[in-house]
């Protein structure tokens, strides 16, 4: 069992786990998007990187691929590993602004703003779906294509294919098929940060979400402006709250 | 060419040896067409003009004529070499074959006109070895090309040819050649610099009960073409190094991964490959000493990603060309999921060379920590392009001036990039920096394949990183976000800047974003992808700042921020800027001086390059005056 030590935690880890397994383990939250409990881990996104090794060879990797190794440390919140996944969100705000994934992850890590020309891709390319589809659904029907700034993710050929049954497990896993939070002002690239940092919608109540009805409708949003716990956390400057207020 | 027999022991070789040196030193002289490669076609047609006067002349018997590997020295091609005189003649056409032959061949007479001239002293150099581009070289390597013909294993053995295979199959172990290997200190040539010997050991250890090598002849470095050339001109020796790599890790299959933009270079490994079998060098039992290999050819597509080992090992599994995570490293889990050892064309090379000659010969060469030579290809505004093959440690002064010959038109020098698109960019002040893996890599740079492009002061910083941003956003894999969209950003804001829609805040955005696409990609594309970006800006940064603040650029690269303009006192009035303005933007009549109409201007450039008094000059945009 190789013994590894995350931020100061000593961890006999199972071998073959990975960083990310253990920091969990150890109740450590390092935040993910490509990475899907179930399917093979791929390290795409890189925002779930963390810093490993010690003084001048330490460098970042992606916990949810880098396996466990003896005597390894591990820091999964150090300046650097907090700076550069700021700009790992900033990047994916730029292409895909229209995610609440997104804007959930930007507004946690108090995203002020976003310095690039915006996008509103429809796909981030984690590639969740392609395992989705080919490990879980075993159907195999979509896949990379491309590479660089031609990269998709489509059916070979872009025809309809043979092996796709529409089970919809692709749009189940999508980060990117989430609609936004819609409130009354239109969206910025950087969201409000209405202080619902966790979804409040489809987790409270099972047959209604906001997306379905009129914004604000269902009452779980912030009505008004008021400083909970969460929106402090989420400070310098409360965001101005004024979801589904007419 | 002589067809080789099936050698089945030591004893077999030494004759074949022997009788290929015979069969070579009967020829009273030898012809080596250089530049193979280059200017294939005007090779192939100085071949035949050669072989149709020998054989008007009925001196089949006496003069040998061959096409050889590359020679190097690329602006003045095609070469001709004579041995053993080493008589080189440049830019040989074909009508000069009879007066070659006649004077040269039969009478050892020198043609004056056909011999290099050094444009600094005036004076003639008759043997390659005097020509200053030569001089100045190591050319470990490169030396074998003129020597022998590709194609044919006979001349590979008439110069010793897999003698280090012979060594290490019949008087060494393998540990002892994996030894040899550390003792010589001899780092990878594929970028990373990693000490061949120990990644030999690796795999050598790494338990699994068949192992695989694979020779990496992917280079897609735009601009460096030193493995090809290699490839082409000398494939036997680096057969030999995968062989003997191969018996040192314990491999019994190899594979040579090149690229299919190399068709040259993949026929000429095929029938290596096909010559070794033939001669009992590859297959079962090699020279019966019990040990068998076998080599398959595999070809790549041609993404520059795909000469990363773990992307290359998928795209021979049939597999996306991605990289993935190493730990694992495929020296202990590579293709099919075998201990698998990856080693550069350079690199493989070099070991027939350690074989013979003993690592610690080999060590003497180079710098304390970066050993032996290294082939760079020398492009850009220089005088003397080409290939050429130093020992570790040389300057830029050395390489640029003594061997290169300066810079083009005497201009000043004000940059060279190294290490291919993700290298970085050395500015004047580093010229007598000594060149290895660790000072380069002080300089913001690498080592790379060995790429140097050298730039004058015509050329804008700014628009160098954004052109080798453009070619990192289109070849990144697109696996990593931080890559596949850094890359494209830091390219968006280049082209902003360059098109004179640059912000203050541009620049320390671009610097974040460089360290975070270093710091947070999975393989050496995105690791080393910041590096145009980071090394421009440390060396560059008030150039990048005139474009942004000032919105001018003074190599006058940028088009959006300049327009040309005649200074009537400079102006002889010679025609020449008239003429090559394909708009007819220029007026002017002879002996007087002329005038750019800016409105039917396109900023092309050319009446700025023609003219010959420096007349010609760009300066800051009308349009941009009052912004
Ligand atoms: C994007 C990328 C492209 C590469 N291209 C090549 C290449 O064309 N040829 C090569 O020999 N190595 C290339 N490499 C380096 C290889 O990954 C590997 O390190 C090398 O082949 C190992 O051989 P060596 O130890 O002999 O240098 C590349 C690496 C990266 C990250
Ligand atoms: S760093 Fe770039 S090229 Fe390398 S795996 Fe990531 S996306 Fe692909
Ligand atoms: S820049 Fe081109 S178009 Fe303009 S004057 Fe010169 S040659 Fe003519
Ligand atoms: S979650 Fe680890 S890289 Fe995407």
């Amino acid at each position: 069992m190789p013994r590894v030590t995350i931020d100061g935690l000593d961890l006999d880890a199972e071998r073959g786990d990975t960083l990310l397994d253990a920091a969990r383990h150890l109740g450590i939250e390092v935040p993910t998007l490509c990475h899907m409990e179930g399917l093979t881990p791929w390290g795409g996104c890189r925002l779930c990187i963390v810093e490993v090794g010690a003084g001048t060879r330490s460098r970042l990797v992606t916990s949810c691929t880098y396996p466990v190794e003896e005597g390894l440390k591990v820091r999964t919140n150090s300046k650097w590993v907090i700076k550069t996944r700021r700009m790992v969100i900033e990047l994916m705000l730029g292409a895909c602004s229209g995610s609440k994934e997104l804007q959930d992850l930007a507004a946690k890590y108090r995203m002020e703003e976003m310095r690039f020309k915006p996008r509103h891709d429809d796909c981030i390319l984690c590639g969740r779906c392609v395992r989705m589809c080919d490990e879980q659904m075993t159907g195999s029907a979509i896949g990379f294509l491309g590479r660089g700034q031609s990269l998709t993710i489509n059916t070979p050929f872009d025809k309809p294919s043979a092996a796709c049954r529409r089970c919809g497990g692709c749009m189940y896993v999508c980060p990117i098929c989430t609609l936004r939070c819609q409130g009354p002002d239109a969206p910025t690239e950087v969201c409000g940060r209405c202080g619902s940092m966790a979804p409040t919608c489809s987790d409270v109540f099972e047959d209604y979400t906001c997306y379905m009805g009129a914004a604000g409708d269902c009452g779980t949003c912030v009505r008004e402006e008021k400083k909970t716990a969460a929106s402090l956390f989420c400070a310098p400057e409360p965001a101005k709250v004024t979801v589904g207020g007419k | 060419m002589a067809k080789s027999k099936k050698l089945r022991s030591v004893a077999d070789y030494d004759r074949a040896r022997k009788e290929a040196s015979a069969q070579r030193n009967a020829y009273e002289a030898r012809i080596s067409i250089g530049c193979t490669s280059c200017s294939a076609s005007d090779g192939r047609a100085l071949l035949e003009a050669f072989q149709a006067e020998v054989a008007r002349r009925g001196l089949q018997e006496k003069v040998l004529v061959r096409l050889s590997g590359c020679h190097g020295f690329c602006a003045k091609g095609p070469l001709v070499v004579f041995v053993p005189h080493r008589i080189c003649y440049l830019k040989v056409k074909p009508s000069d074959v009879p007066e070659i032959i006649e004077e040269t061949a039969l009478k050892n007479n020198v043609i004056d006109r056909l011999v290099y001239r050094d444009p600094k002293t005036g004076q003639k150099c008759q043997l390659e070895s005097q020509i200053p581009f030569y001089k100045r070289q190591l050319r470990l390597i490169m030396d074998y090309n003129k020597r022998l013909d590709p194609r044919d294993i006979g001349s590979y053995f008439a110069i010793d040819g897999y003698e280090g295979l012979i060594k290490a199959l019949t008087r060494m172990e393998p540990e002892d050649v994996i030894l040899e290997v550390k003792n010589s200190g001899l780092r990878g040539r594929g970028g990373a610099g990693f000490p061949t010997g120990f990644k030999w050991e690796f795999c050598r250890k790494a338990k699994g009960s068949s192992k695989f090598i694979i020779c990496n002849a992917d280079e897609g470095d735009p601009g460096a073409y030193m493995d090809r050339s290699v490839m082409e001109s000398n494939p036997h020796s680096v057969l030999e190094g995968l062989i003997i790599g191969a018996y040192a890790i314990g491999a019994d299959e190899g594979y040579v991964y090149i690229r299919n933009e190399y068709p040259i270079a993949v026929e000429h490994i095929k029938l290596a490959i096909a010559q070794a079998y033939e001669a009992g060098l590859l297959g079962k039992d090699i020279l019966g000493t019990g040990f068998s290999f076998d080599v398959h050819v595999e070809r790549g597509a041609g993404a520059f990603v795909c000469g990363e080992e773990t992307a290359l090992i998928a795209s021979i599994e049939g597999r996306r060309g991605e990289p993935r995570q190493r730990p694992p490293f495929p020296a202990t889990k590579g293709l099919y999921n075998k201990p698998t050892n990856i080693n550069n064309v350079e690199t493989l090379a070099n070991i027939p060379l350690i074989l013979t000659r003993g690592g610690s010969w080999y060590s003497h060469f180079g710098t304390r920590n970066s050993k032996g030579t290294k082939i760079f290809s020398l492009v850009g505004k220089v005088r003397n392009t080409g290939l050429v093959e130093v020992a570790m440690g040389s300057t830029f002064r050395e390489i640029i001036y003594d061997i290169g010959g300066g810079i083009q038109d005497d201009r000043p020098f004000k940059a060279v990039q190294t290490g291919g698109p993700s290298g970085g960019c050395v500015p004047a002040e580093h010229l007598d920096q000594a060149i290895d893996y660790e000072s380069l890599s002080k300089l913001g740079t690498i080592m790379g394949s060995g790429g140097m492009i050298v730039m004058d002061d015509r050329t804008c910083m700014v628009d160098v990183a954004r052109y080798f941003m453009s070619f990192l956003r289109n070849e990144s894999c697109g696996k990593c976000l931080t890559c596949r969209e850094g890359t494209q950003r830091l390219w968006e804001i280049l082209d902003d800047i360059c098109e004179g829609r640059g912000k203050p805040g541009h620049l320390p955005l671009m610097e974040d974003l460089a360290h975070c696409v270093k710091d947070a990609s999975l393989c050496g594309l995105g690791q080393t992808a910041g590096n145009p970006v980071l090394s421009t800006l440390r060396y560059f940064r008030d150039e990048y700042e005139e474009h942004i603040s000032e919105k001018r650029c003074r190599a006058g690269v940028c088009k959006p921020l300049i327009e040309y303009r005649v200074v009537a006192e400079k102006c002889v009035g010679c025609l020449l800027c008239k003429k090559a303005c394909p708009q007819d933007a220029i007026t002017g009549e002879l002996k007087q001086a002329h005038v750019i109409d800016g409105e039917r201007c396109i900023k092309c450039g050319l009446c700025y390059a023609a003219c010959k008094s420096d007349a010609v000059e760009h300066v800051k945009s009308r349009d941009l005056c009052h912004a």
